[in-house]
Order: structure tokens, then C-alpha cells, then sequence
């Protein structure tokens, strides 16, 4: 598995695209995709939502477990994917592409962000 | 004592092919290889392969041996004949379930008793203690076996394809000693998946051997490796309980549906009775909390623990829950209070962390597989 070179990322295994026109993409890595195992189910901030760095805002239910969504940044939500709402499975199948989960108007970003490399070092794969 | 997890005989196999491992009883088990759904599904609808090593084998011999089962455990062991299986408890002197248990009759005199890997010490205990008394011995076989099951359809037709046993004479609950793989086992057709399937007992030095040529005969047949989190969601389907969920030390038999395996009539008394036959009386005229099924109306999951709740009030509580991936909702087994345990019973709900989302009160099991 390979974690794209152009996203940035959290501990909590967030990624996070570049910023573009203030907006930033966000969703799990690979590594905590396969770590969660089949996710059935995926609860998203609402588009409007004020989210914050390091806190919670939402939560993926898999077969065995359930496990909050931390936001890597914080802003105001302003796209979230219905697709993954309906197929949670992308989340598992694309978790860098289609099973992107929302996306945020950045107003703050903490300094503490892993680069692809950092953060493959600190996931382990 | 270390607390270091024990390895089967196939931990490098498992290792190899990529398995997601957990700590299940103190073992280091396969939790999954790939997709936990798809292995779901290709035990419905074609075949799949587990490592059961973690089970505990407890062998009973001697000319006692079926006297002493009858009065140690619930069940009427002297009736099962040479060669078939019985599903069975083994309960507390005051009726509480210690363990549920297959018990196969492999000679006359001769029986091995399968217990849940996170009991096993606690079966082998209260066995070592109650035969005392008997002409029989128990013995410690965990270490002599490993277990490899194949479960659904196509298992007959990949397990005939490496054996030349007789397993079309070979029925539900039955058990008898051959060859698979070149490989001595003792094959018997049980399981814990709602399908057709056969468990192979064999020496933990023969276990990768038998693996491997299980591994080559079903690939044509779609016969995958297969983990514990998807024989959790088939058991779960079937309505099969699982000790430490739906069966503890604070039930009976008779609180957990199950007072058929209970045998009053049986010669002797047994561990148990007097409680039992109180519990047997209690749940005629008082029943207590009813195991039922519950099948989502939305999308989130209900997991062991969460209360299940009615107009506000709690009125039971979950013991299993999970996707399934053959209704595609999420399912549940839950004790609920006898007035709230009829199917379609209305205004059912699961509190999942504080949203009270509705469930509806169904018959057990969830899926029955067409014969």
C-alpha cells in the first residue's frame, strides 16, 4: 500500500488534499480502512458544520467495531460525499478517491500534519 | 504466567497469506485475510476454510465413560451411538452454563468433548473433578489436535475430491476416522455457520499438509481462507449462540431458549438437576427475558451491550449484533423482556449511543439455508 506523496496527514489517520481556493479534501487512510475492516456505515458532519482539528465529527461503523471520524483541520464543511453514505464499501475500495468523505473551508490547520513519507513511517505501512 | 497469545499451527500460514490477526481466548487468531463480506458470502454460497485450533479437545475413556458424561454434563449422553456427535452443556451445580459443547462418541468407550477455547481449562476442571468416583479418565488433548473446518455448499464435493471416506453416509452431527490428504483425521460434519460443512480434527503436524491440499481442491469451487470475524456475523445469522454472549454463568439453559438439551429423564442424577428443574418450572410460568432476533430498520449497528429499549424504559438488552451481509441490515440477539419478545412486537428500539434507533422483533434464526 502506498500512501499518495501529494496529501498531507493526521494521526488520528486522516488525509488531507491540498488546499485549493480554501477547500481542503478529506478522508481516512488505507491503513485505517484495512484496519477497520468493512465499513457498513458512515456518519458525516452536515455541510454548514463548523468542524475542529483533533475532535470528532462523525463516525465509520464496520463489522466489528464502530470508531469516531476526527477532522484533521479546522473549518466549516462545505461538501459532504453522499456516495460513501450509500456505498460505505468505497471507503474500503478508494479510500484516496471515491471514499473521500468531506470537504472543508480551512480557517485553521494545526502545525502537526504528517507528510506522506512521516506518516507511512508512523503507520507502519 | 506469560501472557504471551498461543499460536496455532498454522500462525506462518495465516502470516503469509496477509490474515488480519487477533487475540480471541488467548490465541492468536485469523480475524479475516481480505474482505470479512466476502468471506461471509462465499461460506453461503460456495465454500470456506477456517482454523478452529483454538477449540478445546477434552478426551473421556474408560469403561464409565458414558455414565460419567451423563451425570457431569445436561445432555443424555449415553444415548448418542458410536460415531455421531451431540450438542450439549455442561452447567454450575446451581444450573448456571459453564460451557456449550459438541460431544462425539468415537468408540464404545471412547468420547471427545469439544469446548470454546476460553473455557476449555474451566471444562477440563470441572471434569477432572466430577469424575472422581467413575472407572473412566479425562484427558487433556488441546495440544494433540488441530481443527480445520470447510463450510458451505460446495464442501462436500472439495472435501470428496481429497478423501475417500464415506460422506455421503456421513450425516449431521456424525463423525467417523479416515484419511483426507493423505493426512489421518477424524471428520465430522458439524458446524457453526448455517451450512453444510465438515470439521477435521487432525495432529497439528498434519494441519498445514491438509491446509494446503484443502486450499488447491477448492479453488475451482471458490473455497476461500475464512476468519473468525465472518464466522462471528454466520453464526450470528443462524441464530447459533456464543458462549460469553448469549450463554454465561448467569443462565440457565432454560433462560437461553435452550432447555431441550436439559434431560430430566436420563438414568442418575446430574450436576445441575435440582437447579434445573427450578429453572425448568421458572421459565414455564414466569418467563424470564426471551432471546430474541432484531433486525434494523436503519443502518446502525447494535453491538453487545447496548439496551434495548421500549417507550423509554429498558426493557433488554443486546448480547450479539452486526452487518449482515445476507439480509444487508444490521442484526442483533437480544434478552428482551417477555412482554416486548413477541415478533412484531411494536416500538422496539436499540439505544446506540443515545439514539433510540427502532428494531423490529423477529423469530430466531435470521437465515435458514435451503436443503
Amino acid at each position: 500500500m502506498s500512501n499518495p506523496q501529494q496529501l498531507r496527514y493526521s494521526k488520528e489517520h486522516e488525509w488531507l488534499s491540498a488546499v485549493e481556493d480554501g477547500v481542503a479534501t478529506i478522508g481516512i487512510t488505507e491503513h485505517a480502512a484495512n484496519a477497520l475492516g468493512d465499513v457498513v456505515y458512515v456518519q458525516l458532519p452536515a455541510v454548514g458544520d463548523t468542524v475542529t482539528a483533533g475532535e470528532t465529527c462523525g463516525e465509520l461503523e464496520s463489522t466489528k467495531s464502530v470508531s469516531d471520524l476526527y477532522s484533521p483541520v479546522t473549518g466549516e464543511v462545505t461538501e459532504a460525499n453522499q456516495d460513501v453514505v450509500d456505498d460505505p464499501s468505497l471507503v474500503n475500495s478508494a479510500p484516496f478517491e471515491g471514499g473521500w468523505l468531506f470537504k472543508v473551508r480551512v480557517t485553521e490547520e494545526p502545525a502537526d500534519l504528517l507528510s506522506a513519507d512521516e506518516y507511512t513511517e508512523f503507520s507502519g505501512n | 504466567m506469560s501472557t504471551a497469545p498461543r499460536l496455532t499451527a498454522l500462525d506462518a500460514l495465516h502470516r503469509s497469506l496477509g490474515a488480519t490477526m487477533t487475540d480471541f481466548a488467548g490465541w492468536d487468531m485469523p480475524l479475516r485475510y481480505a474482505s470479512e463480506r466476502d468471506e461471509h458470502n462465499a461460506v453461503r454460497t460456495k465454500a470456506g476454510l477456517f482454523d478452529l485450533s483454538h477449540m478445546g479437545e477434552i478426551t473421556v475413556t474408560g469403561p464409565a465413560a458414558a455414565g460419567f458424561l451423563n451425570f457431569a454434563l445436561v445432555g443424555n449422553i449415553g444415548t448418542v451411538a458410536v460415531g455421531r456427535a451431540r450438542y450439549t452443556m455442561i452447567c454450575a451445580e446451581d444450573g448456571g452454563i459453564l460451557d456449550d459443547l459438541i460431544v462425539y462418541r468415537l468408540g464404545e468407550t471412547e468420547y471427545m468433548v469439544v469446548a470454546n477455547a476460553g473455557n476449555a481449562q474451566i471444562v477440563l476442571d470441572a471434569l477432572t473433578a466430577r469424575v472422581e468416583g467413575f472407572d473412566a479418565e479425562v484427558r487433556d488433548d488441546r495440544d494433540s489436535y488441530a481443527l480445520l473446518a470447510v463450510q458451505g455448499p460446495e464442501s462436500p464435493a472439495i472435501l470428496a475430491s481429497v478423501t475417500d471416506a464415506d460422506l455421503d453416509g456421513l450425516k449431521y452431527y456424525a463423525g467417523l476416522p479416515g484419511t483426507v490428504a493423505g493426512v489421518p483425521a477424524l471428520i465430522a460434519r458439524t458446524g457453526y455457520t448455517g451450512e453444510d460443512g465438515f470439521e477435521l480434527f487432525v495432529a497439528p503436524v498434519h494441519a498445514e499438509r491438509l491446509w494446503k491440499a484443502l486450499t488447491e481442491a477448492g479453488a475451482s469451487r471458490g473455497l476461500i481462507p475464512c476468519g473468525l470475524s465472518c464466522r462471528d456475523t454466520l453464526r450470528l445469522e443462524a441464530g447459533m449462540p456464543l458462549y460469553g454472549h448469549e450463554l454465561t454463568t448467569e443462565l440457565t439453559p432454560f433462560d437461553a431458549g435452550l432447555g431441550r438439551v436439559v434431560k430430566f429423564e436420563k438414568e442418575g442424577d446430574f450436576v445441575g438437576r435440582k437447579a434445573l428443574e427450578a429453572a425448568a418450572e421458572r421459565a414455564e410460568s414466569a418467563p424470564p427475558r426471551k432471546l430474541v432476533g432484531l433486525v434494523a430498520e436503519g443502518r446502525r449497528v447494535p453491538r453487545a451491550g447496548f439496551s434495548v429499549v421500549s417507550g423509554g424504559e429498558v426493557v433488554g438488552e443486546v448480547t450479539s449484533g452486526a452487518p449482515s451481509p445476507t439480509l444487508g441490515k444490521p442484526i442483533a440477539m437480544a434478552y428482551v423482556d417477555a412482554a416486548h419478545a413477541t415478533p412484531g412486537t411494536e416500538g422496539v428500539a436499540v439505544d446506540i449511543r443515545g439514539a433510540h434507533e427502532p428494531y423490529e422483533v423477529v423469530a430466531l434464526p435470521f437465515y435458514k439455508r435451503q436443503k
